[in-house]
């Protein structure tokens, strides 16, 4: 994928297994959101190919959005809405929707009351987002930095949602900078850096059982020095 | 499994019927701006002040008009609501949903864009529907007395649409293009500058010189094809035209520059 003259995803190569969470992890400016953005069907690979549920992302996307989830890493609702109604809009346009009240409730977001869109907290405004991600029963959600700025209490929250996903059978992408994060949830930890994939593998393989931190992994394979 | 209480997350994936779609799509999108003080503003008070304005002041500031002032500003003033909504309100709105990421997040959805644009177009017409109501019932407060008769009120309806698709096409080709705050500032002063030298509330004859130029601005053939109608209750086909010459410049236009991001 290429912007201009910028590449910022280069012959990555990776394959997700049905059922379980994979993180793909990789200091900021990696590729991790244009990744992203390619197996959503947002952008077009010019060169390559995607396939997401065996279908294309963008040749079959009416096909394949109902079947997945999709978090941004920010924004997405109209800055006047107030956060369930926002996500009783979202359930409305799928067949078998989560049902919105236990959702709200289970993310905290029954008491943002009549609060508007835009004075949410940054905290609220990411839970809302992973919401409107799941509450469609999808096969496979793709969450971007789903955690990015939440409180200790609020990150467990997504953190268990996510793993109860899992356990229901739902397939989890997620990208992350946080290594704690992918160390924790992911079955599958991806590391790229400037477009391209570095190491991949279980926390366990690239950690050598816990032989060395995760963190050290990652820094020695997305070495780059500071400006 | 409905435990009470428990939530089942196992996969159950599907897209709502189209029509459920659409219907809350639209009825969403009213429900926004109905909450939206400024375009509430722009939908019903503006236009209802220009009605009583006009016609009160009418006689003061010696309009040359051929038909009562009230009977010729009304027209014009259900015309500028038109140009309001479908312009000004859009827009802006459009802008603020492209810059707040809404238009990529309802791209995830199910719910196509065909589906959206419908949706909007519904909610737009409710809108319209509304301001019709409530400025109708205004002016014949103001004791106007329209006599279109079937012609007229089809001629009218026609203006109204044709005149919502131009405005529509333009409104996005502005939103689609530029920044949001660019888009804000921009369709508010385009709608003033219309509102003042458009010959949209008051017809092209009455602009001299300029009324030829103003009558072939989309602002101008819809204002003179609702006065068409309501005063002679007939079809002006030369506005018509216009109004859907510009719907299809502005469609093309716009169809080759929206960014929906």
């Amino acid at each position: 994928m290429r912007y201009g003259a910028v590449t910022a995803v280069d012959g990555l190569d990776l394959t997700i297994d049905t059922g379980t969470i994979t993180a793909v992890l990789g200091p900021n400016g990696a590729g991790k959101t244009t990744t992203l953005e390619t197996c959503e069907g947002y952008r077009r690979p010019q060169a390559g190919s995607v396939r997401v549920l065996g279908l294309d992302p963008v040749t079959q996307r009416r096909e394949l959005l109902p079947r997945i989830g999709v978090m941004l890493q920010q924004g997405g609702a109209w800055s006047g809405v107030h956060a369930m109604e926002m996500l009783r809009h979202v359930a409305a346009l799928h067949s078998h929707p989560l049902d919105v009240d236990l959702l709200g409730e289970r993310l905290g977001l029954g008491d943002c009351g009549k609060t508007p869109y835009r004075r949410l907290s940054g905290g609220q405004q990411q839970r809302l987002g992973l919401a409107m991600a799941v509450v469609g029963r999808p096969e496979l959600v793709f969450v971007d930095e789903p955690t990015a700025g939440l409180d200790p209490q609020a990150r467990r929250t997504t953190w268990d949602l996510l793993r109860e996903l899992r356990t229901s059978g739902v397939t989890v992408v997620l990208t992350t900078h946080y290594i704690e994060e992918a160390e924790r949830l992911a079955d599958r930890v991806h590391i790229i850096d400037r477009g391209r994939l570095v190491v991949s593998g279980t926390p366990a393989e690239l950690t050598g059982n816990g032989v060395r931190r995760l963190e050290d992994v990652f820094l020695d394979n997305t070495g780059r020095p500071l400006a | 499994m409905s435990l009470a209480g428990h939530l089942d997350l196992s996969p159950a994936p599907g897209a709502a019927p189209l029509a459920t779609q659409v219907r809350a799509q639209a009825a969403m999108e009213l429900r926004l701006l109905l909450r939206n003080g400024e375009q509430l503003l722009l939908a019903v008070v503006i236009p209802v002040l220009v009605l009583v304005a006009g016609v009160v002041g009418a006689d003061r500031i010696g309009l040359d008009l051929a038909h009562r002032a009230v009977d010729e500003l009304t027209p014009g003033v259900l015309a500028l609501a038109i140009l309001s909504t479908s312009f000004t309100s859009v827009a802006i709105a459009t802008g603020f949903e492209r810059r707040y990421g809404v238009l990529k997040r309802l791209g995830a959805t199910p719910l196509p864009r065909a589906g959206l644009l419908a949706a909007k177009v519904v909610a737009l017409l409710v809108v319209e529907a509304i301001q019709v109501v409530v400025l109708s019932c205004v002016a014949l407060l103001l004791g106007w007395s329209p006599t279109p008769g079937v012609v007229g009120v089809l001629a009218f309806v026609l203006a109204a649409v044709a005149g919502t698709a131009a405005f529509v096409s333009l409104g996005l080709l502005l939103a689609g293009t530029l920044r949001a705050e660019a888009t804000l500032a921009a369709a508010n002063l385009i709608y003033l500058l219309l509102l003042a030298g458009g010959a949209v509330v008051l017809p092209s004859s009455s602009y001299g010189g300029f009324g030829e130029v103003a009558r072939w601005l989309p602002s101008g053939a819809l204002g003179d094809a609702v006065r068409r109608a309501f005063l002679d209750g007939a079809l002006d086909g030369r506005a018509l035209v216009c109004l859907f010459l510009w719907a299809a410049a502005a469609g093309l236009l716009t169809a080759r520059t929206f960014k929906w991001e």
